[in-house]
């Protein structure tokens, strides 16, 4: 008999997640392997920037490459998953999915399972199928990309089929670089129902399952929090989510029995739209999600059920993320405390500005009174400048951006000279200097990007 | 009629895709939901955010989850990549979309009483 329900956890929703956070996942997801139900644990670990600097690690190392908090998260339920038959999809793979299968073939070693079966999905670098002016001629929404020969990454984001494709092929583990990120629960719901690629309704319901899971313990109390008004308990132990998926695609958000945090109407909600734009279009790789007609009902204690997804067929492009250097960025802060401290902060930030605009004219150079205006301010300054709060313990804040690395740090070496040719008793001052990665957006006809499944030696 | 602020009424996250911010704006209660259309206006909320130079402000009505879903377009000073500010992901500034006051009918501002 087929399965009637498929049982999804998320492991981690980004790559500096909890270590540790997978195993109350794990465990839970054993329980219903036990009882035959099949179960999956999904790592979504790249974010826009993550898989450029994972491919400045490999230019570094040839055997690096993928993320480097694999081993961290994943390690601690390896050997669950492996002893339950759960199979782990990730996109830690990253800039080397190679790489990263592996690696996870020696950790599966150490562990007594020299056999698993690890799948690799690869296709999504375009590096090497199109020339900087390719991507530039497919950019969408500014020109960044024009003449740029220091492009870094292109990757464009894969869809579900090829991880269905792996786990149909037996993989325990699928490691993927860049895919869309609710691709990697939506690819084994359709492997184990057999959805086929034009049922736009339940893709639509299984990539809504994703989207809930990829941000991790988003959905069950992780960024919610707001004391007195909206709560969420134990987020020092928060449960990361689980969602009990049925072959019509209707799902059961939940959590580990006896974790923190919490599955309502309101975190769910409030995840149903994060990153989303228009509800009723949200495109991904595998189908045009329609969030509309989306309904919740609580189903016990931190249970809640997800119908309602609708779909339409999938976009005819590709979108790509393609990643190129962009100078550095400077930061440096200094502290003034006490009576008068906001007026010689101000001094400071006027100091800063008159010493940067003599070397450097036309250079932008930002302050931020943190305690004041920081956090919600403008670059130009303007909600500073009509900030009227006073705060007695405050640290202003400079940052710039420069393509030269001396240019940049001339605002560093001015803010440490704050120290004797600055206001009285500022203190404190921290500097940092780093190299930036800037990003642009492409959209990639689908004939361009062949993905590929291979399983691992 | 009473003035409250949006805090009491809604809650809310920010989420960013490159330099458009999206904000999800959630009634407590369905019976808030009327007088947050009314009055939390693209507009308004272009406005709100006007000191950093966004762009076309769209407002997404989800009537069935009590919510609407704010898309600012250039509002994250070029976004995470780009952005000389702290938070360059726009995070915190659900919370300045909750700053907002609005007017609320007598008979639905008894429900804020037992609001938790």
């Amino acid at each position: 008999m087929p399965p009637t329900t498929v049982h999804i956890g998320a492991g981690a929703g980004f790559a500096g997640d909890r270590p540790g956070a997978a195993v109350a996942v794990a465990e839970a997801l054993a329980v219903a392997a036990q009882q035959g139900i099949p179960a999956f644990l999904i790592f979504e670990m790249l974010a826009e920037r993550t898989l450029a600097l994972a491919q400045l690690d490999r230019r570094r190392d040839p055997d690096a490459g993928y993320s480097a908090n694999m081993p961290a998260l994943v390690g601690p339920v390896l050997k669950l998953c492996l002893q339950h038959n759960i199979r782990i999809v990730g996109n830690f793979g990253a800039a080397h999915p190679m790489a990263a299968a592996r690696r996870l073939r020696a950790m599966a070693e150490e562990l007594g399972f020299a056999n698993a079966k690890i799948a690799v999905v690869q296709g999504d670098d375009l590096s090497a199928r199109l020339t900087s002016a390719d991507l530039a001629a497919r950019e969408t929404d500014g020109t960044l990309l024009a003449g740029r020969t220091d492009i870094v990454a292109a990757n464009a984001y894969l869809g579900a089929q090829p991880i269905a494709e792996a786990l149909g092929a037996g993989a325990q583990i699928v490691v993927t670089g860049r895919v869309a990120d609710p691709s990697l629960a939506l690819g084994p719901l359709a492997h184990v129902f057999g959805w086929r690629w034009n049922d736009w309704d339940r893709l639509a319901a299984g990539t809504l399952v994703g989207h809930l899971l990829e941000c991790g313990p988003q959905v069950s109390g992780g960024y919610f929090a707001d004391p007195g008004l909206k709560d969420a308990p134990d987020l020092d132990r928060l449960g990361y989510p689980i969602a009990e998926v049925k072959a019509d695609g209707s799902a059961v958000i939940s959590k580990p029995d006896g974790s923190g945090g919490a599955v309502n109407l309101r975190t769910v909600k409030e995840q149903i739209l994060y990153e989303i734009h228009n509800p009723a279009a949200y495109l991904t790789p595998d189908v045009i999600l329609d969030l509309t007609e989306v309904e919740l009902a609580e189903q016990g204690p931190d249970r809640l059920s997800v119908t309602g997804a609708r779909g339409h067929a999938r976009p005819e492009t590709l979108k790509a993320t393609v990643c190129f250097e962009s100078g550095w960025f400077a930061e440096a802060e200094i502290s003034y405390a006490g009576p008068n401290a906001t007026a010689r902060a101000r001094l400071a930030i006027d100091i800063i500005r008159k010493r940067m605009a003599a070397q450097q004219p036309g250079l932008a150079v930002r302050a931020d009174i943190i305690g004041v205006v920081s956090s919600f301010g403008d670059s130009a300054g303007s909600d500073l400048a009509d900030a009227i709060v006073e705060s007695d313990d405050i640290r202003v804040r400079f940052a710039t951006r420069h393509a030269d690395a001396e240019v940049a740090n001339l605002l560093l070496a001015e803010v440490e000279a704050l120290y004797v040719a600055g206001p009285a008793g500022g203190g404190g001052v921290r500097r940092h200097l780093v190299p930036q990665l800037a990003s642009a957006s492409c959209l990639i006809e689908r004939d361009l990007v062949t993905p590929q499944v291979d399983l691992a030696p | 009629m009473s003035r409250v602020l949006l805090h009491r009424i809604a809650h809310a996250r920010s989420g960013d895709k490159g330099n458009r911010l999206n904000i999800a704006l959630i009634c407590y209660r369905p019976e808030f939901f009327d007088a947050i259309a009314e009055q939390v206006t693209p507009d308004r909320v272009a406005d709100l955010f006007a000191s950093r130079k966004v762009g076309r402000v769209q407002r997404f009505e989800l009537p069935k989850l009590w919510a609407f879903n704010f898309v600012l377009d250039h509002a994250l000073d070029g976004g995470v990549n780009a952005s000389l500010g702290l938070d360059g992901h726009g995070k915190t500034l659900s919370f300045k979309l909750l700053t907002l006051h609005v007017e609320l009918p007598q008979p639905i501002q008894s429900l804020l009483t037992d609001q938790s």
